[in-house]
């Protein structure tokens, strides 16, 4: 084989690894990547049941409602146009509470409500989702 | 003074880093001798001057000096010295002077130590490297002033983000910041010898203990983030996928690729144009991350609150150097000569397939992470979380580690695969015996972590296999560095898998008393007291943990608060508490407390992982630093020079 072959074949070999590169990534993201949802969105149809997303919201004031067990809340994430019941089990952020943003990784229930399995709170120092610089600062959350 | 002292030495240094620039571009052009010989010094003058300046920007925080408005906002005078010290770089415009005065120092060692490069090379490299100050230090004196005055001094500062009063935090950004800014010698080699013409061995080994010495810290400063994001965020992950993790791996995946072509560089001479381009990549990736996470298009604690204004000044010095250095190497690829040719099975062939699969995982981890931005500007919005990261990199990085395998058992140029074949089967042997033992013992264990382990055992043994019939004294430092990392990234690749198949988690509403099973241990709550720390309340639990053998462990996990400071709210931070064991890691956090119905609190939410292994992670990322730095001492031949002299000493003095 002459080193101007091989030249080919290594720049072939780079472009069939581009090509797999690609179509691996493609398909990883069309099936792996998660909508970023607000509720007046999930009302609207837009979230498949048992899909997994992230739900952006105000925690609506008096929703919280903490279970028997002492681990699992309930509370209602609104965008002031429409709401959707959450329920997590597991440790809140320390800078969750109520009319406060937070964003929740999870997904939706057969019967409207959203299992999160983590929570983040808007203002957490640690992180703040991306998506949390687009809630309004003075947005008011109606009670629920 | 002291702030007007600095920035006088900051312009100071960018006029001679344009003046590096003119000089160097003039002898390059044909220009005089004595034109060349200007640009040694004024890139060892601009690289002591940014560092003089960065001291004084360090004495301004230790002197607690709140006239200037950077120590205002981000210090405080009760604040313990070190993190007033560490302050000086845990905010936009102290670290961007950070990065600078890694960047200028580096052009100053170049022009110090560099002996292996031809003259002309070396000129063009430390011109190419005062360029890149140049647009940096503009971007730091108008946009980013760190020594900024305030017109009214306030009675005291704004203190600092609690969760960045750790000792391992006020590390870590350094750290990883010479990774980051090392890789930009890469750089400026390259478009150095791209100018000169000059790409071949001798660049190569030149440029290869620079790559390494990035390399490192960036494996340091990885492997330290990732256990600082571990025991501080609470949530018993090692590894988020977060753009902001990403942005770091990125240049370490260029890092790892340019280390291995460029040993094939400059042992064979091949895969010249490639080793260039890698080179350019590298640095080219951490200005993307410099640019992602100062831009203020990611949000978190990396992030301090940017104007567009900064994030489009970065976006056209990176368009700028990218896009110049991308263009100087379109316009010379087709000059470099040919290299030499190989056989598929040799060690050339390996190198080409495991740079193939690293680039390819640096692709996918970019697509992700750039995807979400992408899609935000189209009207959707996107996260892209830890699911596409496993499916995409892991199968791959399994893919690349079976490859190590036989790299370093092949030859160079051309192999029969004799030695291979005489190895291997103990290395599979090794393998089958994990997997064997998994699916006996192990239970339930999921494809990828079951995958890991079994390749994590073929790649102990086999890593170890160069060494074999070898006189271990006589080996030479390289060597070792390659088994050393290699046989850490079984390490790393074994803890991974164990912690991910094996985790115990348990998460309870506990009463003082209670009795919480979880691996092996018995964990009693005790209680909770509180306790006052220097700036901040607690909320302290107690816990005992007792191993089934009924050795007894206490850990104390906390509930901190810290009060704002001048009007600003207060912030609470959790305080896992770690009991590390030999074979793995108890992780304890102690959450809200939790109200009956009757209206007592008298139970606290306790969530308790085991971590089969996990410290392995840690411990593999330590080992492939270890290689790395082996392999870097003995390619800078520090040791053979050292040695030289001292014969040449002793011969001397035997002489008559």
């Amino acid at each position: 084989m002459k080193a101007k072959h091989q030249r080919l074949v290594l720049a072939l070999f780079a472009v069939a690894g581009i090509a797999g590169a690609g179509v691996l990534g493609a398909s990883a993201l069309r099936d792996e990547a998660a909508y970023f949802r607000t509720p007046v969105e999930i009302k609207g149809g837009k979230a498949v049941v048992g899909e997994p997303m992230r739900l952006g919201g105000m925690v609506a004031s008096g929703s919280i409602a903490r279970q028997s067990d002492g681990l699992t809340i309930r509370f209602v994430a609104t965008d002031g146009k429409a709401s959707v019941p959450v329920e997590y089990t597991g440790i809140v952020p320390d800078l969750f509470g109520e009319e406060s943003g937070m964003v929740a990784d999870g997904r939706m229930r057969a019967d409207g409500t959203f299992v999160a399995d983590r929570i983040l709170a808007k203002h957490d120092e640690r992180y703040m989702p991306p998506q949390m610089g687009d809630m309004p600062k003075n947005m008011k959350a109606p009670k629920a | 003074m002291i702030a007007e002292l600095g920035l006088a030495l900051l312009w100071i240094a960018a006029a001679l880093a344009c003046l590096s620039l003119v000089a160097g571009a003039l002898y390059l052009r044909g220009g005089q001798k004595d034109l060349a010989a200007l640009v040694r010094p004024a890139s060892v003058a601009q690289g002591v001057l940014t560092a003089t300046a960065f001291g004084l920007l360090i004495a301004l925080f230790v002197r607690s000096d709140m006239s200037v408005e950077l120590v205002a906002r981000n210090s405080n005078s009760l604040k313990p010295m070190i993190f007033k010290i560490a302050g000086t770089w845990g905010n936009h415009e102290g670290s961007m002077l950070l990065w600078l005065t890694i960047l200028t120092l580096s052009g100053a060692l170049i022009a110090l130590f560099e002996k292996r490069l031809r003259e002309d090379t070396l000129i063009a490299t430390l011109s190419a490297q005062a360029a890149l100050g140049l647009g940096f230090f503009a971007f730091l004196i108008f946009s980013s002033n760190p020594f900024n005055r305030l017109p009214v001094a306030p009675p005291d500062g704004q203190g600092l983000n609690p969760l960045l009063q750790d000792i391992g935090l006020a590390f870590h950004p350094p750290t990883l910041y010479v990774g980051y800014v090392g890789l930009s010698v890469a750089f400026s080699f390259a478009v150095g010898a791209l100018i000169t013409r000059e790409i071949g061995p001798a660049f190569a080994r030149a440029m290869r203990p620079w790559v390494l010495f990035s390399w490192i810290f960036l494996t340091i400063g990885i492997t330290a983030g990732s256990y600082w994001a571990y025991y501080e965020l609470g949530w018993g992950g090692w590894w988020f996928w977060d753009p902001v993790e990403n942005v770091s791996l990125i240049p370490w995946l260029a890092g790892a690729a340019l280390l291995h072509s460029v040993a094939v560089t400059a042992t064979r001479n091949a895969l010249r144009a490639w080793t260039v381009m890698l080179a350019v990549i590298g640095f080219s990736m951490s200005m993307v991350g410099t640019f992602i996470v100062r831009s203020g298009l990611l949000t978190s604690v990396h992030s301090f609150a940017v104007d567009p204004e900064r994030g489009t000044f970065l976006l056209v010095l990176m368009a700028i150097y990218i896009g110049g250095a991308l263009t100087l190497f379109a316009l010379r690829a087709g000059s470099v000569a040919e290299g030499k040719k190989f056989a598929l099975l040799s060690r050339e062939g390996a190198l080409v397939i495991n740079n193939l699969l690293l680039t390819t995982i640096l692709a996918l981890v970019l697509l992700g992470t750039l995807y979400p931005i992408v899609a935000e500007a189209m009207g959707e919005k996107i996260s892209v979380g830890p699911p596409y990261y496993n499916r995409v990199a892991g199968p791959l990085a399994l893919i690349l580690c079976l490859v190590m395998v036989a790299g370093p058992l092949l030859g160079w140029r051309k192999d029969d695969g004799k030695k291979l074949w005489s190895r291997l089967p103990l290395a599979i042997f090794a393998g089958a015996a994990v997997l064997f033992a998994l699916i006996l013992f192990g239970g339930k264990v999921g494809i990828l972590p079951l995958l890991g382990m079994t390749v994590a055992g073929v790649v102990a043994v086999a890593s170890l296999a160069p060494l074999w019939g070898r006189n271990l004294r006589r080996t030479p430092l390289p060597t070792w560095g390659m088994v050393v990392a290699h046989f850490g990234v079984a390490v790393c690749l074994a803890g991974m898998g164990a912690e991910s198949a094996f985790i115990k988690e348990r998460l309870v509403a506990a009463a003082p008393g209670d009795v919480i099973k979880v691996g092996d241990f018995a964990v009693k709550f005790v209680g909770v007291k509180p306790v006052a720390g220097p700036n901040f309340t607690s909320i302290e639990g107690t816990l005992v943990a007792t191993t089934s053998g009924g050795q007894s462990f206490t850990m104390r996990p906390e509930a901190r608060t810290f009060p704002g400071l001048m009007g600003t709210a207060p912030t609470e931070t959790n305080e896992a508490a770690l009991l590390t064991r030999p074979g793995g890691q108890l992780y304890a956090v102690l959450g809200q407390p939790v109200t009956s119905d009757d209206g007592i609190a008298d139970r606290y939410q306790i969530r308790l992982w085991w971590k089969p292994l996990v410290w392995w992670i840690w411990l593999g990322g330590g080992l492939i630093a270890l290689g790395a730095t082996l392999s870097m001492l003995g390619r800078a031949q520090l040791l053979a020079i050292w040695r030289a002299r001292r014969h040449r000493k002793s011969q001397e003095r035997f002489a008559p």
